[in-house]
């Protein structure tokens, strides 16, 4: 019997040496890095390494292609410039952390759990797509894959259902993004039988004790969001940032027309261009406006129209055109609803 | 006496970040991580007692470490193991499969011999651990035990 095999794992001996010692000690898990009693031992390199000490940023921030992570969010992003602000200061953030990191002036893990909350079709749900990507590039999350949870995924039917069912889900997320569209839905206050309010408990639980391994991103519409986290005290504050999603303006929601159709190969004619904003400009005023959504829908039906009207043509032995294919007219949109009703309510007058 | 089974066995235990990298292996290689506990040491005690069920859709290592670190807490005094299942069709077994938790002190195991017909000895192993009911054998109190006897999965309500 010899004596190695007694020793239980967890009070495994480490020495610490200067090289090894500044790692997060392994063995005892995180937290009790966090209270500051590793450290005593080891030296501290606030005092002992020279404030002149110079580091390579420039290298860093050309490795990490933040500037390319950056700049595609702008180009294919319209609008939205406080959801960017927030992504740079995150990227700056995890920069200077790693340069900090490189002098041993270790810092804990910044927390990025994010709530979105904003109307319908502000781009809540794109950017928390994009959430993984971007944090993966800016080495954040070691795997950058993005699950999406919703409250049929997290909430059991039954008691002791839904412990495992959330932990599940949550250990799906780890090295990626868990994404919780519609986070309200999750904890219903009116029904005091319901499990959610377990879910909510475990959620803020690993968002605390595993903040490295996965970023909680929740989304939803503002109002409702809102009590949300009045009803759950404990969540708000675990979230690190609230980010706002404004309603588009009428040149964003152009640029973000324009910017659909160019993915999907079709343009504009400049009437239809012309037309088109008027077309914005009425149903901005009617009610269920949906920001990008609509616009979304409205260019699907003008596809629509489109193909229809090329049909025609073809069945009158007109010869087609690739401009003809990729071309969208005044006329297309004009044929919408928005237009009819505005007539009508205007001949009415 | 250290019990050495499953791969690794005569290495030092592993650290957390070892694990880590075994079970990335694992996922990398599309192996299920599964973990897995017992009180019985002897060496053909092949089936444990699951951890909860089997993770076919890890991604990450941590999720797999995660269960590791509940498992080691529940039962601190009992042996626990990751297994890394491959699934694919004609292999369908386990691949890797190592110790990461065992009881403080390992009493070991004693022979035994039988007497046959003919002056024939027949000789067996037998782990002092068991002749301790199950979940009193290394020591440790009856709440654990009774904790994850109460459903199928460790998460207590």
């Amino acid at each position: 019997m010899s004596d190695a095999g007694r020793v239980p794992l967890k009070e495994k001996p480490e020495a610490p040496s200067l090289g090894t010692g500044m790692r997060r000690p392994e063995v005892e898990g995180w937290a009790q890095s966090e209270t500051g009693q590793d450290h005593s031992a080891l030296i501290d390199p606030l005092r002992e390494i020279p404030d002149e000490l110079q580091v390579d940023a420039g290298q860093l921030l050309k490795d990490s292609r933040v500037d390319e992570v950056l700049a595609r969010l702008d180009r294919e992003l319209v609008g939205l410039t406080a959801v960017k602000e927030r992504i740079r200061e995150i990227a700056a953030l995890l920069l200077v952390d790693r340069l900090r990191r490189s002098l041993a002036l270790e810092a804990e893990a910044p927390s990025l759990h994010m709530s979105f909350t904003g109307n319908p079709g502000t781009g809540k749900t794109t950017v928390a797509m994009r959430m993984g990507q971007i944090l993966y590039q800016l080495g954040y999350v070691r795997k950058g894959h993005i699950v999406v949870a919703g409250r049929d995924d997290l909430v059991g039917q039954y008691v002791g259902h839904t412990a495992p069912k959330t932990r599940e889900v949550l250990k799906r997320a780890m090295g990626g993004v868990l994404f919780i569209d519609e986070a309200y839905n999750i904890y219903r206050l009116d029904n005091e039988r319901d499990y959610g309010q377990e879910t909510v408990e475990l959620l803020l639980q690993v968002m605390e004790s595993e903040r490295q391994n996965v970023v909680v991103v929740m989304a939803g519409y503002k109002d409702k969001m809102e009590r949300f986290f009045n009803d759950v005290p404990g969540i708000s504050s675990r979230i690190a940032f609230h980010i706002e999603f404004p309603d588009y303006r009428l040149d964003e929601l152009m640029d973000i027309a324009r910017l659909m159709l160019r993915e999907q190969r079709y343009r504009f004619s400049p009437e239809a261009e012309k037309t088109f904003e008027a077309y914005l400009t009425r149903r901005l005023e009617q009610p269920r406006f949906a920001n990008g959504r609509s616009v979304r829908n409205a260019l699907e039906r003008a596809r629509m129209r489109h193909a229809v009207r090329l049909f025609e043509l073809g069945s009158q032995e007109r010869t087609l055109t690739k401009g003809d294919l990729v071309t969208i007219e005044a006329d297309d949109i004009l044929k919408s609803r928005v237009f009819e009703t505005e007539d009508v309510a205007s001949a009415e007058t | 006496m250290k019990i050495t089974q499953g791969t690794f066995s005569y290495l030092p235990e592993l650290s957390e970040e070892e694990i880590s990298a075994q079970i990335q292996y694992g996922i990398d290689n599309g192996w299920a991580v599964s973990v897995e506990f017992t009180d019985d040491p002897h060496p053909r005690n092949v089936y444990w007692e699951m951890w909860g069920m089997p993770m076919f859709d890890l991604k990450d290592a941590a999720g797999g470490l995660h269960e590791v670190k509940r498992c080691r807490e529940a039962f601190p005094n009992r042996y626990v193991r990751v297994s890394l299942y491959n699934s694919t069709l004609t292999k369908q077994t386990t691949a890797v499969q190592f110790i990461v938790n065992r009881p403080s002190f390992e009493p070991g195991f004693r022979l035994e011999r039988q007497d046959g017909p003919d002056r024939q000895i027949r000789y067996t192993l037998h782990p002092y651990a068991i002749d301790q009911p199950p979940g009193d054998r290394y020591g440790e109190s009856r709440g654990a035990a009774s904790a994850f006897a109460s459903g199928p999965n460790p998460d207590t309500e």
